[in-house]
């Protein structure tokens, strides 16, 4: 005799049997795209795109690996009846397309590549990291959320605050304390019991207040180099440094200003947009650029209510007659500010003849200053981390 | 049953419905001979049957991530609503254990139940699962795996990492065993006695007329005495660094890989069968016109070419298709029994039939799968060799451990019986890591690639491959 088990609802909310394995799986594949984040960052097509765009990760790690035959090796198929020799059927390297077997007992096709938002990635890329010092400053602070709280209960509020478990329970008390519970509660037969309505008295509503978070200000000011000197490559580099602090403090904190500064000669506050994309001519100085976020923190960004970061991207081709100047300008920027970073970009070999101010800014000597050199794509994770991280252990320059 | 005439919601059935047309299919069952074990259905919703899925319609299971793994997969090719996603999944036990999806059609639910009496019959009566599980054991077995892994898990002093590291290496070379489980497994005895019997045959009257080969004298001392084919196996009997926990998981690992070598090896045949009865049984059942019409169009669906790659259930559904009509059902049921993929299709496939089928074989060139040959006169029976070296196990490669003192070293020695086709050397790198890791010593591991003699080798050092002479 054949058995029908019927479908329990109950049954079906009860049991989510693959929750771990599938929490197990995700964790897995996280850590797989944290562990390749310099190979993703180093792809070019991430830098300036917007943030809910959704990247294609190779995924390595979370294979199940087995011994198994070459993709190159061929196989046999099926098509519609009129296969012809040369007839081209698919792409090559795919392993697997199609075949969605029925019971899942054949080792099928694995993925190879994820899809995640570039929101995600970020997220991922700084779960580690976090910003250094961030010391809080007692006045102004931001308000940063409003999170309503409950706290207690009141006798008077709106219809939405009613506490209908609180209310019911006063109206019995009430009743336990008039003794109407107590005497049998009518004459047997009417089968009624004498109504007890709810009383205003026994209405208790929550009382809810919101409570400002309290946070520190941030500002970040980023200064970038566009002069003439900073070839394509140069500036693409300074773009990813700058694309991955800018994405970092988005995900980190929710009330930090930031600020763009672009200069060669003469230096100009820009919007996100134009810092990223435009292009200009030009010689450097790069007291110019130092002199208007020196300018730019004067104005709006007291040091005594705000935390500083400033990060300057060049390549160090400074004129010469500029160096002096550069050098007040930084050590005032060391100053006024908790961290004070300057990234330096030589595309391979080319600070064996181009000038540079790494060897200058050495002689700064302040502990909240950091500088890197980035040779290489592969040199932007690296010089990043130096960057943010807690220990600043400083980056060899060679 | 209370209920029972309550109608599903969403649903055009109720649960009287699919009993009254799973007794008149049970009838139909019975007059064409079909030898069942007792069925068992459950109504599941769709997230309980990918859930069944990822876990091998066991109802028990341990945990791995690769089950979560598989479960989102599966999950996306069901959103995307990818075609050939089954609407039945159903397990070799005894009682048979099959799930129904609760937001099928009635016409897809009888579709189902006739299919699932087909693998049912398969399953009783195939002498690969007949040799290879005993059903009545299967879901105890797999909740007692389940169990004892738990165990292991929740036990502090082993923990679940390094239960899933063990896991992940244990999976990697669970198919790399025996998978002709009808050949008995020798004793390390009695290997020895074949040896020394190889060596020392009685003297041969007609020594004069033909020489016979020499057979020098083997070396007891080897391990193994005869290449091994049952890589976890040998790992757990020949490391005594292993706990005996980790010699446990092994032995579950292998036990599941055991359970699903004859579905590997029958797929074809056994899903062309349960089609072929699902169809016969549904054409016999005067199904009223709009379910019949609603069956011959799923029929279609299950029974159609994938272009590029290979549906089981249409290549099989054909040629038992042409069985009958060349032989008779009688000739069916003894094929049935006795045939797996390689054999049923070595035995019946025809080159008509190849060529309805439109089978070809393809290539890599450049970026693109290019048709290299196809079913025609001169070429079918090439296409045919390609299609079986491809079914069943014949896609998993064959590794036997050739020594396990090699150099002296307690290093492996591994030989690939080269067919023709290369590794992957990905995921050969990969693998042969783990195996390290399980055996605790270097790995080596010998192959062809691109026609020469190869040499991989799994060290301390870190992998490497080179080219031998």
């Amino acid at each position: 005799m054949t058995v029908f088990r019927p479908f329990s609802e109950a049954d079906a909310l009860r049991s989510d049997r693959s929750a771990g394995d599938r929490k197990r799986h995700r964790e897995k594949l996280r850590r797989a795209i944290r562990d390749n984040i310099a190979d993703i960052i180093a792809e070019e097509s991430i830098i300036g795109r917007a943030r809910d765009r959704i990247i294609r990760v190779p995924i390595r790690g979370v294979k199940e690996y087995r011994f198994v035959y070459g993709d190159n090796e061929g196989g046999v198929g099926q098509g519609k009846g009129d296969t012809r020799p040369g007839q081209v059927v698919g792409r090559a390297g795919q392993r697997g397309r199609g075949e969605v077997g029925p019971a899942g007992n054949q080792p099928g096709a694995d993925v190879y590549e994820t899809e995640i938002t570039l929101e995600e990635l970020v997220d991922i890329m700084f779960e580690d990291l976090e910003l250094p010092d961030l010391e809080r400053k007692i006045l102004r602070n931001v308000l940063s959320e409003r999170v309503a709280r409950r706290k207690g209960y009141r006798r008077q509020g709106v219809r939405a605050h009613l506490d209908r478990r609180r209310t019911a329970l006063q109206r019995l008390k009430r009743k336990v304390a008039t003794g109407r519970v107590a005497a049998p509660a009518s004459p047997a037969g009417t089968g009624e019991e004498p109504r007890f309505p709810f009383h205003r008295d026994d209405l208790v509503y929550r009382r809810l207040r919101t409570d400002p978070r309290e946070e520190s200000n941030a500002v970040v000011i980023c200064i970038m180099d566009t002069s003439g000197s900073m070839d394509r490559l140069k500036k693409y580099l300074a773009r990813s440094f700058f694309f991955l602090l800018y994405q970092f403090v988005c995900t980190k904190y929710n009330n930090v200003d930031i600020v763009f500064v672009a200069h060669h000669t003469e230096a100009k506050e820009v919007t996100e947009d134009e810092f990223f994309r435009r292009g200009e001519s030009g010689g450097t100085m790069i007291s110019s650029g130092y002199r208007k976020a020196l300018e730019i923190i004067h104005e709006r960004y007291h040091p005594a209510h705000w935390n500083i970061y400033a990060f300057h991207c060049s390549d160090g081709d400074n004129f010469e007659s500029d160096n002096e100047e550069a050098m007040r300008a930084a050590r005032e920027l060391c100053r006024v500010c908790n961290l004070f970073g300057y990234g330096e970009i030589k595309p391979m070999g080319s600070h064996y003849y181009e000038s540079s101010m790494l060897e200058r800014f050495r002689e700064l000597g302040a502990d909240n200053f950091q500088a890197v050199l980035i040779e290489r794509r592969e040199d932007i994770w690296p010089a990043f981390r130096a960057f943010m991280s807690r220990d600043r252990e400083p980056v060899e320059a060679e | 049953m209370s209920g029972v005439a309550e109608r599903i919601r969403g649903s055009d059935w109720t649960l009287a419905d699919l009993e009254y047309w799973d007794a008149r299919i049970r009838e139909k069952v019975a007059e064409f001979g079909l030898d069942c074990y007792e069925q068992e259905f459950e109504i599941c919703d769709h997230h309980a049957m990918l859930a069944y899925m990822a876990y091998h319609g066991m109802p028990a299971h341990y945990p791995h991530w690769s089950y979560g793994k598989a479960f989102e997969q599966i999950k996306t090719m069901y959103d995307y609503g990818v075609q050939g996603l089954p609407y039945e999944m159903v397990i070799n036990s005894d009682p048979c254990l099959a799930y129904l999806m609760r937001d099928n059609s009635l016409c897809l639910q009888i579709l189902t139940i006739a299919h699932v009496y087909g693998h049912n019959d398969f399953f009783k009566n195939n002498f690969n699962f007949r040799i290879a599980t005993d059903a009545r054991e299967t879901i105890a077995r797999f909740k007692a795996h389940a169990d004892r892994i738990r165990a292991y898990i929740e036990d502090p002093s082993i923990g679940a990492e390094a239960v899933e590291r063990l896991l992940d290496a244990a999976h990697a070379l669970a198919l790399n065993r025996n998978r002709n489980l009808a050949r008995r497994r020798l004793s390390p005895e009695e290997q020895r006695r074949r040896l020394l019997e190889r060596r020392h045959r009685p003297p041969d009257p007609f020594a004069t007329i033909h020489r016979r080969e020499e057979v020098p004298e083997p070396d007891l001392s080897r391990v193994p005495l005869e290449p091994e084919e049952d890589l976890l196996l040998f790992i757990r009997d020949h490391n005594p660094n292993l706990a005996d926990w980790q010699k446990d998981v092994l032995t579950i690992v292998d036990e599941e890989a055991r359970y699903f070598i004859p579905q590997i090896e029958t797929k074809i045949m056994n899903e062309g069968w349960a089609s072929y009865w699902h169809h016969r049984i549904l054409n016999d059942l005067d199904l009223p016109q709009g379910l019949h019409l609603e069956f011959l169009v799923r029929h279609n669906q299950v029974v159609c070419p994938h272009p590029g790659s290979l549906n089981p259930y249409h290549i099989g559904f054909v040629v038992w298709r042409d069985i009958e009509e060349r032989f008779g059902r009688d000739k069916m049921f003894e094929v049935r029994e006795v045939d797996r993929d390689v054999s049923f299709l070595r035995r019946f496939l025809t080159p008509e039939l190849m060529r309805e089928l439109d089978l070809f074989t393809y290539r890599p060139r450049g970026e693109h799968l290019v048709v290299t040959k196809v079913a025609d006169e001169e070429n079918w029976e090439e296409v045919k060799r390609e299609l079986l070296r491809r079914v069943g196990t014949g896609n998993i490669p064959i590794i036997r451990i050739h020594d396990a003192d090699h150099r002296g070293r307690r290093a492996l020695y591994l030989v690939h019986e080269h067919d023709g086709r290369d590794l992957d050397m990905t995921h050969a790198e990969k693998t042969l890591g783990y195996v390290r890791e399980l055996w605790g010593h270097d790995v080596y591991l010998e192959t062809r690639l691109r026609g020469k003699r190869a040499l991989l080798a799994m060290t301390a050092a870190g992998f490497d491959a080179k080219l031998l002479n």
